[in-house]
């Protein structure tokens, strides 16, 4: 880092005290109007970056205004493993719980977009990192199987950098088996997947239900992969090249269909559901 | 000759030690006696006695560590020597058809007895040469598509598979995530979900998280006694819960990944008990028990109508996990 950034972010670090109206952007790193950010579903007007969306405000912005019923709700994780590392699991979730209101990183449900009714599923990346275990997999696996006997197009949203939940250890690893097993039934059945990718989605997350729409979107930039970069620098022991492992880089190596801003991102599903939704 | 490799080769763990040392007595005084003609069987029996008192006290208490050790012993039977030892004229799958032939995972035709199947198992080779050919078991994206391959003919020609686990993980690396590791293991386990053949499953040595499970969805799982099978590797959890470097012994407890925990949690469905001592010193019994466990399961799932077989197979994985679900 030069001395010009050196003296930005010095700079910069002092106006971001006060009021909370300007967020610092992790893209361009230009100071924002906060409130513009927020009409903007939480996009950089300047750069575009993504930030992270909750899945209440994901839940707003993607479905039809007072559609989506939530499913599931009574769904709570418990500490099978008695887990313990240097903080315990059961700290470890009643924080995340306190910080998002939330009892566990996934939410699911069924509504409408653009009046066409879909199931819908999504893991919020603030809770424990979106990682999977047991209520995660559990809940996706039902509101899948919800879309199957119902017909109805399935929509997951993952925010899942944790890939599978380490705390609840080989009951999380077999989410994965549950979710993949759900999702074979209901592709089985001739009906749509549409699997969004957004910041981040890492490890066995990556490695079932989100990879394996009919469709997979990303939205831009996101960090999206299987090995964490840094083990995988640690094993070939060099340099990762540049936009490894992002939305941009799965593109081009032909693991997404597209690239689609949070904006467009609502029209472009409509679009899917058009040609794919009975 | 499978017998005390780890005395002959000079490899063992620092908890064989005790063993590894009254064994090397013995044979000295096996060998003195013979050479001079003096009887020390009064001698050796009473040190044959405290090699089997050893040998109960080390292995019927390892810890979770311990067992990855055992797990990842040198000498410990691999894939290959399954292929030599339970299945015989085998006809080998090579190459998915895109990029590249992975030796990290091996496929196959093969019979069991005179029974047909397909095996699929990950290979770590059993030389440095080989090592570095397989990458130490761990698939590249195209190891998972050629046991796709080997899946859907397997189905086509109503073969049942086996698969035997044996990876630290699947392949972190540049080329693994630019050809899509991680939907080449979720289109898998995907597959083997549905797949209209009876599934066998073991682990035999290391399940290192999705490069195992990429192989392991089926109808039955086996693990081996000293397997292990874990969401992570123990150095990478310690790596990741001690920033400061915490112990893998810890971790390894923490991660209840020995074959009794992953029994307990529904996933494995038995454990095919070793030699004391552990797989490594007696590779033929090994084989023979597991042999006889994949023979016994195959009758079972053989027996039952496929959508039965589905089903039942459908509703194990849809049963993992624990979660509470009361309106408070
Ligand atoms: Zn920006």
């Amino acid at each position: 880092m030069g001395w010009e950034n050196f003296k930005r972010i010095t700079f910069r670090r002092k106006k971001e005290v006060p009021g909370g109206l300007w967020l610092k952007c992790k893209g361009c790193g230009n100071l924002v109007y906060k409130k513009k950010v927020e009409e903007k579903q939480h996009v950089c007007p300047e750069c575009q970056y993504h930030f992270t969306l909750s899945a209440s405000e994901r839940i707003k912005n993607m479905l039809d205004k007072g559609s989506f019923k939530e499913m599931h709700t009574h769904l709570t994780p418990t500490d099978p493993l008695q887990f313990k590392g240097s903080k315990t699991y059961k700290d470890r979730l009643e924080r995340a719980q306190k910080n998002t209101g939330m009892k566990d990183a996934g939410i699911v449900g069924t509504g409408n977009l653009e009046s066409r009714p879909v199931a819908f599923g999504i893991t919020d990346s603030r809770f424990l990192m979106g990682s999977m275990g047991s209520v995660v997999g559990e809940k996706l696996a039902r509101i899948t199987e919800h879309a199957t006997a119902n017909r109805l197009p399935l929509i997951i949203v993952s925010g899942s950098g944790g890939g599978a939940r380490m705390d609840e250890g080989m009951l999380s690893l077999y989410q994965m088996a549950k979710t993949c097993a759900a999702l074979e039934r209901h592709d089985q059945a001739g009906l749509l997947y549409i699997s969004i990718l957004t910041n981040p989605v890492m490890g066995g997350a990556f490695a079932s239900y989100a990879s394996v729409g009919d469709i997979n979107i990303a939205e831009p930039k996101a960090i999206i992969g299987f090995t964490g970069p840094r083990v995988i620098e640690q094993t070939i022991r060099r340099e990762l090249p540049a936009g490894f492992q992002t939305s941009e880089f799965l593109l081009e190596h032909g693991m997404i269909d597209m690239i689609v801003s949070r904006e467009n991102l609502k029209s472009e599903i409509a679009k899917i559901l058009e040609y794919c939704a009975n | 000759m499978a017998n005390g490799q780890s005395n002959s080769n000079g490899v063992y763990l620092d908890f064989e030690r005790p063993i590894i040392d009254i064994e090397k007595k013995i044979a000295e005084l096996e060998e003195y006696s013979a050479r001079r003609g003096i009887d020390f069987s009064n001698e050796i029996n009473q040190l044959k006695g405290s090699l089997e008192g050893a040998m109960t006290e080390i292995f019927a208490n390892l810890t979770s560590w311990q067992r990855v050790q055992m797990a990842r012993h040198p000498h410990r039977p691999l894939t290959s020597h399954y292929l030599n030892l339970l299945i015989h004229d085998f006809l080998p799958i090579q190459g998915d058809r895109i990029f590249h032939e992975d030796g990290a995972i091996v496929c196959g035709f093969g019979k069991l007895e005179e029974r047909k199947v397909m095996v699929i198992g990950h290979r770590k080779g059993r030389n440095p040469q080989e090592n570095i050919k397989c990458q130490y078991g761990s698939a590249h994206p195209e190891g998972y598509r050629k046991a796709m391959r080997a899946m859907r003919m397997a189905e086509k020609f109503k073969l049942p598979i086996l698969t035997f686990i044996d990876t630290p993980g699947a392949y972190p690396g540049i080329g693994a995530e630019e050809r899509g590791i991680a939907l080449a293991i979720a289109e898998s386990i995907k597959l083997m979900s549905s797949l209209r053949v009876p599934i066998i499953c073991t682990v035999i040595g290391e399940g290192g998280s999705g490069g195992a499970i990429g192989i392991g969805v089926g109808d039955v799982l086996l693990m081996l006694q000293n397997a292990y099978y874990s969401v992570i590797l123990p150095e990478g959890c310690s790596a990741i819960l001690w920033k400061d470097g915490g112990s893998n012994q810890e971790a390894s407890e923490a991660l209840k990944l020995t074959a009794k925990d992953v029994e307990r949690f529904g996933i494995c469905d038995e454990i095919v008990p070793e030699p004391i001592g552990g797989a490594h010193r007696d590779h033929k019994q090994t084989v023979q028990t597991l042999k006889d466990a994949i023979v016994r399961r195959l009758v079972e799932l053989e027996d039952k109508p496929l959508d039965e077989l589905l089903e039942a197979r459908y509703e194990k994985l849809r049963s993992i996990g624990e979660f509470s679900e009361s309106s408070k």
